[in-house]
Parts: C-alpha cells; sequence; structure tokens
C-alpha cells in the first residue's frame, strides 16, 4: 500500500471524532451557545467507552455510555452558562478541566492497555476498485457518522427543527416572542453536543486508536471547535473540512513510515499549525464570517 | 396567575444593585462547595476524606517547610494570573498561557545552554528579561492572527500552546539534550550565576516572588488608576461605547496579549532559573491552565488574585501530599480545581442576581 492509498483508506476513520465533536458544536453554536468544555468532554466519552470495552461490555454500551456521561457533563455547563447565567468562555474551560481531569482519574489503573477495536465494513464492488477502494472499506461507526452527518444536514436544512434552533441562535429575543422556549432548546442542543462529543472520544478510545493513554484526546476537541468556524457553521464544510484533518494527520503519520527526515515533534504539530493557518485565512474573510455566524453567539439570553 | 398546576420553580431576578457581600463571600463559598463535592467523589473511590482533607488542605499550612513550597508554587500562578486577569477585564481571552510560559522557559535557558561558561551577576536577570520577552513574542503571534486576520484568540493562544509543547521536546530530544544525561530529555544543569538568588534562607523561595509581587502591584496601579488601564476595561464591558470614545480595539488586543505573554513567559524563565536549574519537559505541571483560574477565582482583581494563587499553589502542594499520604491520584487536582472554578461562577451569579420562587409563566421554561 503506497503513501496516497494508505491516506484514501484511513482518512475517514481519522476524521471521525473530529467531524463528531464538531457536529455536535455546530448545533450547539447555532443555537447560541459556546460550549468550550469539548476536550473535556470528548475525554470524559473516551475513558468511560475504554473501561466498559475493556471489561467485556462490549461497543455498542461503551458508546451508549460515552454519549450519556459526556452529556451529564455538557449539562453542568448548560445549567451553569444557561440556568446561573455564567460567563460561556469561563464555563467551558472548567468543563474541560473537569472533564480531562475526570478521565485521567477514571483512566489511571487503564493506563496503556488495550481493546479490540472493530472490524471494517466493505461495499461490495467499490472497495474493489484501484487506489480509492480503501474508501469504501470502513467500520460500522464511520457509515453511522456519514448517516448522521447527513440526517443533521437535512434537519438544518429542511426541517422546523432546524430552523427553531436557528431562531433561538441568530435572535432568541424574538423566537421567545413567538413562543419558543429559548433556554429549553439552548438545553437541548447543548446536550446532543455533548452526546456527540462522547461518541467522538468513544471512537478515539476504542475503534481508532484502542488503546488508553492519559490525554490521548491531545487538542482534537480544540481542533474541532475551530472545524466549526473553518466550516463557517455549515454541515457540508464541517465535513470536509474533518476529512481534512484526517488526512492531514494520517499524512504525518505516512511520512514518519516512509523515513523521512521530518522530526516527529514538527509532524506531531502539524495539526495544530494547520488549524492556525486556516483559521487565519478563513477568519481574515469577514463578510464570510459574517454571513454565516451566529448572532447571538456566547451571549445569555434574560427575558 | 398562580393556578396550581404549575410547577413552583426558582427564578433568577437580576438586583438592583450589584452586591459586594457576596462578592466576597463568593471565593469562600466556592471553595467550601468544591472541597464538599470533591471529597464526596473521593469516598465514592474508597479512599478516607478525612485523611485527604487533611493533606490536602490543612497539611500545606502546618509547617513552615512546606509552606515555603507554596510560596515557590506560589511565584508562577500569581504573575501568570495577574497579566491573564487584565486580557480578561478587556474581554482578550488569552488561554495559551501555558505555551508563553514554555517559551519563556525555552528563552532564557538559550543563555546557559550557549555560555555554560559564562560567570557574573547579569546572567540570572538576563534570563529573566529574555524569557519575558519569549513569552511576550509568543503571545504576539495571536495578537497578530486576531488584529490583522480577524481569528479567533482563544483557538490561535491554544494552538499555540499545543505547538510549543512539541516544541520543547523537540529542543530536549535533539539539539539541547544533555550529552552527558543518560538519554532522559532535559538540558545540562545550569550554572550557579543562573539561578535567581534565594529569598529566604533555607528554603526554595527565591526572589522571583517578590518579582511576583512587584508585578501584582503594577497591576493594580495600571487597572485601578491608569487611563491606559479604564480604556481596557470599557473595551471588554461596554465594546461599542469604548469605540465611540475612540478607544483603539486593535491595540487593546494587542496590549493584553503582550502583557499576558510578558508575565507568563517571566513565569517560565523563573522557573528554569529557580527550583529546576535545568530545562525539562515537565518545566510546567499546568500552570498555565491553573492560572486561568487564579484569575477568575481572584475576581481579575489584582489584590483577590494574590490570594487566590496562594490558594491554589496550596491546592498543588496538597495534591502532592495527598498523593503520597492518602494514594489519591494527581489528577485529583485537575479535578478539584475545574470544580472549584465551576463552584466559583455558580456563586458569583448571586452578585447579580437572587433566587425567588415562582409559579411557572405561560408555558415557557424559565
Amino acid at each position: 500500500m503506497n503513501a496516497l492509498e494508505f491516506i484514501v483508506a484511513g482518512m475517514l476513520a481519522a476524521a471521525t471524532p473530529f467531524l463528531l465533536a464538531a457536529l455536535g458544536e455546530m448545533v450547539a453554536e447555532r443555537a447560541g451557545v459556546l460550549n468550550l468544555g469539548v476536550e473535556g468532554l470528548m475525554a470524559m466519552g473516551a475513558v468511560i467507552a475504554f473501561i466498559i470495552v475493556y471489561h467485556g461490555g462490549g461497543h455498542l454500551l461503551g458508546f451508549l455510555a460515552a454519549g450519556l456521561a459526556s452529556a451529564a457533563l455538557s449539562l453542568v455547563f448548560a445549567v451553569i452558562a444557561l440556568g446561573f447565567r455564567a460567563n460561556q468562555v469561563a464555563v467551558g474551560l472548567a468543563i474541560g478541566i473537569l472533564g480531562q481531569g475526570l478521565s485521567a482519574l477514571f483512566g489511571k489503573t487503564y493506563e496503556s492497555l488495550t481493546v479490540k477495536g472493530l472490524p471494517k465494513l466493505s461495499l461490495p464492488w467499490f472497495s474493489d476498485i484501484p487506489v480509492i477502494g480503501g474508501l469504501f472499506a470502513q467500520d460500522v461507526v464511520v457509515w453511522l457518522s456519514l448517516a448522521g452527518t447527513v440526517a443533521i444536514w437535512a434537519v438544518f436544512a429542511y426541517t422546523k427543527t432546524g430552523l427553531v434552533v436557528r431562531a433561538v441562535g441568530e435572535n432568541p429575543k424574538a423566537a421567545h416572542a413567538l413562543g419558543y422556549p429559548v433556554i429549553a432548546v439552548r438545553f437541548a442542543a447543548v446536550a446532543f453536543g455533548g452526546v456527540l462529543a462522547g461518541f467522538a472520544g468513544a471512537y478515539a478510545a476504542v475503534v481508532y486508536t484502542p488503546l488508553w493513554a492519559d490525554g490521548m484526546i491531545a487538542g482534537r476537541g480544540w481542533i474541532a471547535i475551530a472545524l466549526v468556524v473553518f466550516g463557517t457553521w455549515l454541515t457540508s464544510r464541517i465535513f470536509l473540512g474533518a476529512c481534512l484533518f484526517g488526512a492531514v494527520s494520517l499524512a504525518s503519520l505516512a511520512a514518519q513510515a516512509t523515513g523521512l527526515d521530518v522530526s516527529s515533534q514538527l509532524l506531531s504539530s502539524l495539526p495544530y499549525l494547520v488549524t492556525i493557518v486556516v483559521l487565519g485565512i478563513i477568519s481574515s474573510n469577514r463578510r464570510l464570517l459574517k454571513l454565516n455566524g451566529v448572532a447571538s453567539l456566547g451571549e445569555p439570553f434574560e427575558q | 396567575m398562580s393556578a396550581p398546576s404549575r410547577p413552583f420553580l426558582p427564578v433568577l431576578v437580576r438586583r438592583e444593585h450589584a452586591s459586594l457581600a457576596i462578592k466576597l463571600v463568593a471565593p469562600p463559598a466556592a471553595l467550601g462547595l468544591a472541597t464538599l463535592l470533591n471529597l464526596g467523589l473521593y469516598l465514592l473511590m474508597g479512599r478516607d476524606p478525612v485523611a485527604v482533607f487533611h493533606a490536602m488542605l490543612l497539611e500545606p499550612f502546618l509547617s513552615w517547610a512546606s509552606f515555603s513550597e507554596v510560596l515557590l508554587k506560589m511565584g508562577p500562578l500569581l504573575l501568570i494570573a495577574q497579566g491573564l486577569a487584565i486580557g480578561f477585564r478587556a474581554k482578550v481571552f488569552n488561554i495559551g498561557a501555558e505555551g508563553q510560559f514554555i517559551l519563556g522557559a525555552i528563552f532564557a535557558s538559550a543563555i546557559p545552554i550557549w555560555l555554560p561558561q559564562a560567570t557574573g551577576q547579569w546572567i540570572w536577570p538576563a534570563m529573566l528579561v529574555l524569557g519575558a520577552l519569549g513569552g511576550a513574542l509568543w503571545a504576539s503571534l495571536t495578537a497578530f492572527w486576531r488584529v490583522r486576520l480577524n481569528a479567533n484568540e482563544i483557538l490561535v493562544s491554544l494552538m499555540l500552546a499545543l505547538v510549543a509543547a512539541q516544541l520543547l521536546n523537540y529542543l530536549l530530544l535533539g539539539p539541547w539534550k544533555d550529552p552527558a544525561g543518560f538519554n532522559f530529555p532535559q538540558s545540562v544543569m545550569f550554572q550557579y550565576d543562573a539561578m535567581v538568588p534565594i529569598l529566604i534562607p533555607g528554603t526554595r523561595v527565591n526572589a522571583s516572588l517578590l518579582i511576583a509581587f512587584a508585578f501584582s502591584l503594577a497591576a493594580w496601579v495600571f487597572m485601578q488608576r491608569s487611563f491606559a488601564g479604564y480604556k481596557l476595561q470599557v473595551g471588554g464591558l461596554a465594546p461599542r461605547a469604548a469605540g465611540y470614545a475612540g478607544f483603539n480595539e486593535g491595540r487593546a488586543i494587542w496590549l493584553s496579549l503582550l502583557i499576558g505573554g510578558f508575565a507568563a513567559g517571566l513565569a517560565g524563565a523563573a522557573e528554569v532559573a529557580g527550583p529546576l536549574g535545568q530545562l525539562q519537559r515537565s518545566i510546567s505541571t499546568g500552570y498555565g491552565y491553573a492560572a486561568i483560574i487564579v484569575a477568575y477565582l481572584g475576581g481579575l482583581h489584582p489584590i483577590g488574585i494574590v490570594f487566590s494563587a496562594l490558594l491554589m499553589a496550596a491546592l498543588y502542594i496538597g495534591g502532592d501530599n495527598a498523593m503520597v499520604s492518602a494514594n489519591l491520584p494527581v489528577a485529583a487536582v485537575r479535578v478539584f480545581q475545574g470544580s472549584l472554578l465551576l463552584a466559583y461562577l455558580v456563586a458569583i451569579a448571586f452578585v447579580r442576581y437572587r433566587l425567588e420562587w415562582r409559579h411557572a409563566a405561560h408555558g415557557s421554561a424559565p
């Protein structure tokens, strides 16, 4: 397998943690809530899923518990940031620190242990195509994530639910005047984001690299938040951005494998550097951000 | 309106005047709440909560030996938090102080690593200055991205902190590795003149604590007494008013980030030129992130931050104690830090709001 085939085949799996976490954050932000705790929510989901799968509970239960645990933590965020109207940036940072701390605490005795990942399910015929065939052999979570991405896109494009979420994020006062429960919608959006962040962490810990190491999320939650900006709050662009980051992280692996004479530290920081550069490029287009941005993002709502 | 079928719910009602009393009570109340929650967690983990409480929150203050270690840890936290608080009040969220701290340590280390034979009393002050410049330089990248490219400073500063950690690894595994260091990722030990003089004989507390206090005083003068500080605060509280008054937003962002980076870089330099005496992988045990909590817990006020820095430093030392005496994992400190900030954010809500029990209004959530 050459480097190109390696990247094509593995890109979607590498992209999945980014994709799930970023889509969850997108939903919360579309409702007007900036939750910076994604890194901690992912770490929480990761450790819970790992512990359950390690003890033989199976991947399904692992993912469900991870989603629940991260949703619970995101509800703590919601109660303090929305209920008590605290500064969302500060609450998000605190949830991030708490989630990473809990993850390290629970995972302490599992350090360096491994679990079995998930088998690849191939799409017949397609997976035999040369070079890009690997794209059609993915595990079940990747397939479900792709379906979920389409579903989220459809909800925002075609349904009233999507419209209500956006109304609450754009102009909560008007949404409230129309009779929509602003705070309840925001709670639901944050909890949904928590579930997806939990799934993202679970995927990272029990499917993508099924080995427990403290700090294994390694900034992916933060990159997911940046992806929402890259994708200008649009599902399709966030998907493309996640694929880009999947490819970047695989490209650094491929470069190491081919013995390219680049320091491994430079390769490890490649995703962070790419984030910084792309963030600069996208953000400097102020019109684009203004057009797609969420008008009342991060602002508390008082009726 | 009070139909019995409607649920009786707590509602936050805005106070007519912010309550100063609650502002003062909030930090100790938050500490109490976080302590209770965490002791409950330790109980669930099968640890003796009384023993952990004693080791974590009392022991740091019970002997001079451990209290001096608290003072030692307080220095960097105080410096970084004072710098960050200035930015936070201007609503410039530099959360990458960890990276600025690391760059400060790297810049400061350049002198003793490149000039290992040099002697003279100029070395440690030069290291501190160089470190502060290194931190400010790293923060200036974020400022440039924010002001010129409109990029979110939270994300850029954090990404740069992750890059800084890799840069440190690169130096310690490559060009700056001690050739006689048995392959450990650390630099050579620095010469005597590269050490900040000891402040309190018999302890490891050095003059950098004095610098941190001097910086706190300067922060107080700057924020409470100077026009530049006033402009920063207006920009944070009422950005539009600041715009109408002709206060330059870009300048406020540059100033906030440069001050934050300068302080964090100085703290990083003082770590390698102080208790460590060499550049190591573990130069920072999350000071940059803990300082965010210190800044908030101190009410973003220079005087409050002195107390919250002392508390956070005690938590670090207490966490180490509890690890030894009560077999508590180090991660427990991070859990405590996170829950402490959350508890504080809840408590501080009551400065502006009071709780009232009301029947739910027409169909909408409270």
